[in-house]
């Protein structure tokens, strides 16, 4: 399977990632090498076999801990909007979606 | 005291042969003299080590002190640090500040150990020679023409030039162990979910595990007894008895099953590596180990299926960096969607939207039954490989990496060959398995050769014995690069 530059531009759309005309070609090109790389996985024999999700489901049946459903946090709004680009009256701003 | 292992400088500091700002001061002087070549660390502050010094000194002094009290630590510039910055070796977060601390930094806080700075690293910790870095290259100690490995590539260049007596990693495919063997070190990737990923700048989620690089195996036993312990707020924490993991460090050899898959030590291996391996299997083997010959046949998959889903899980987690709550945002922009597309292009470097656009590619509608979900079968495969040999052997060895280390811009062009320097680090991050690498040798050009023992679930104090004794019959682990004397 190899992607054509159209393919490129669609998964970048969806990535949110522009790319600038003259970078183009190269990133088509390596990403090509890349999924030549992980096409030899898709030969292999797998039915049967339970997709491996997490790195010890092979060793714990029991899945996730999970947490009372209580609140743990205290509010460290101004604290975590401190290290935003921009904000304002505990907002965070972007530009105007809405008309 | 510059070459002194761990448990030496605790002494020292112990009997007040050297006071903690003493220590903090000189391994300061030496990466104010070796950084700007060797671009080990992002950022050092020497204020704020020194005022840690100052609170260990006292903690000393009045009694209360542990073992890793008054030791300077550098940490990988992944793990979040209240107030200093963490940058993740990308300019995304160039001028990040985390507002709290990752648990693994709170944890050598309450030890009293000292924070000596953020070590380089490749972005995002994607990739295997620290050359992805937007801060530039670092470079090896043995060779500075050369990469010192990666992701954690700062932190292994840091405790090998003697810039620090040991040093914080993340191992997602290989990123510890790789940059520990290509730079003559020690690290070690403990069992997912031993450390907490809490403040641990999130790469591939169901892969991603901090630990230590040291000089040697009984150094990395003491970072471990600070590094490990549960969690809340890490999910995948588990909830496991506190253990020491120095306990096997003088354990004996005799009967221990030595696993040596075909598949590790086949073609692809340099001729100098495996001279060094297969030495060193006859040393274990003349202390009474007995040598189990295994096949691990699905090693060969390791890599494909990795960039499948090291990439999935990167192209969500990294969603997030988007110019909005934190990070880089494009100063030019018509719309939110190109304010985000903006950013994004240029807060990231080459290889981490390769990863993205991969990752993208492997989720996408259409896609994901063929590759992602093939892949996380294919994982079972390997992870299974490992349970049935471990019926049969105790640990396994082999090469941490194929090669030693390879000149810098080598393989920067060519990101397949670049993945399958990691042939031998990928699968035990892929069945969540502790793996270590130490030295064990030299190549015919004087560089470092990595060996690794990859052990069962929760055997790091296991691995740590059988490596410490190999450390106590040779010296590879304590030279020091001929480039960065002392």
């Amino acid at each position: 399977m190899s992607l054509s530059h159209d393919d490129v531009r669609r998964l970048a759309r969806l990535a949110r990632i522009a790319i600038r005309p003259e970078e183009s070609a190269a990133v088509v090109e390596r990403l090509n090498r890349v999924l030549a790389l992980i096409d030899q996985m898709r030969a292999v024999d797998t039915s049967g076999i339970e997709p491996m999700a997490h790195a010890l489901d092979a060793h714990f049946s029991g899945g996730q801990r999970l947490r009372p459903d209580a609140v743990t946090e205290s509010d460290q709004r101004e604290l975590y909007q401190s290290v935003a680009p921009a904000v304002a009256e505990g907002l965070y701003l972007v530009p105007k979606v809405l008309e | 005291m510059l070459n002194a292992t761990l448990t030496e400088l605790s002494a020292a500091l112990g009997a007040k042969n050297v006071s903690s700002v003493e220590l903090t001061r000189s391994f300061l002087e030496r990466t104010a003299r070796l950084n700007g070549e060797l671009n080990a660390f992002i950022t050092v502050d020497e204020e704020r080590a020194l005022a840690d010094a100052r609170r260990a000194d006292q903690r000393l002094g009045a009694g209360g002190a542990q073992p890793l009290t008054g030791i300077p630590i550098a940490h990988k510039d992944i793990l979040c640090t209240r107030g200093l910055a963490t940058t993740c070796g990308s300019k995304m977060l160039e001028t990040f500040k985390s507002p709290y601390d990752a648990h693994v930094i709170e944890q050598f806080d309450r030890a009293g150990a000292v924070l000596l700075g953020k070590c380089n690293m490749d972005e995002f910790a994607m990739g295997s020679s620290s050359e992805t870095s937007y801060f530039g290259p670092v470079r090896n100690a043995w060779d500075k023409r050369l990469v010192p490995g990666g992701s954690s590539g700062g932190s292994a260049t840091a405790v090998a030039a003697r810039m620090a007596p040991a040093a914080t990693g993340t191992d997602t495919g290989g990123s510890i162990r790789q940059p520990a063997a290509l730079s003559g070190v020690c690290g070690l990737k403990p069992t997912y979910g031993v450390v907490s990923r809490y403040g641990l700048v999130a790469f591939a989620s169901s892969l991603d595990q901090a630990g230590p690089l040291a000089k040697s195996a009984a150094d990395l036993a003491l970072l471990m007894n600070v590094m490990a312990g549960f969690d809340a707020r890490d999910s995948t924490s588990l909830e496991r008895p506190k253990e020491d993991y120095s306990r096997y460090l003088n354990k004996e050899l005799k009967g221990v099953r030595l696993g040596l898959p075909k598949e590790y030590f086949g073609e692809g291996v340099e001729p100098d590596v495996r001279k060094a391996l297969d030495e060193a299997v006859r040393w274990f083997v003349a202390q009474g180990a007995r040598a189990v010959p295994l096949e691990l046949p699905n090693t060969g998959l390791a890599v494909p299926v990795y960039y499948v889903i090291a990439p999935a899980e990167a192209s969500a987690n990294l969603a997030r960096f988007d110019g909005v709550r934190y990070g880089h945002r494009a100063r030019e922009f018509a719309d939110l969607d190109e304010m985000y597309c903006r950013t994004r292009a240029e807060g990231f470097g080459a290889e981490v939207k390769r990863r993205i656009l991969v990752g993208t590619y492997v989720l996408s509608q259409g896609y994901y039954d063929a590759y992602y979900l093939q892949a996380q079968k294919v994982r079972r495969l390997i992870a299974r490989d490992f349970a049935q040999a471990f019926e049969r052997c105790d640990l396994i060895l082999g090469p941490t990496s194929p090669s030693t280390a390879f000149a810098i811009g080598a393989k920067a062009d060519d990101p397949v060959q670049m993945y399958l320097n990691d042939i031998f680090t990928i699968p035990a991050p892929l069945a969540g398995l502790p793996a270590l690498s130490i030295p064990c040798g030299f190549d015919g050009k004087g560089l470092p050769v990595g060996l690794q023992l990859t052990g069962n679930y929760f055997s790091e104090a296991a691995l740590l014995g059988a490596a410490h004794r190999y450390q106590q019959a040779s010296d590879w682990h304590l030279r020091v690069p001929k480039e960065t004397p002392l």
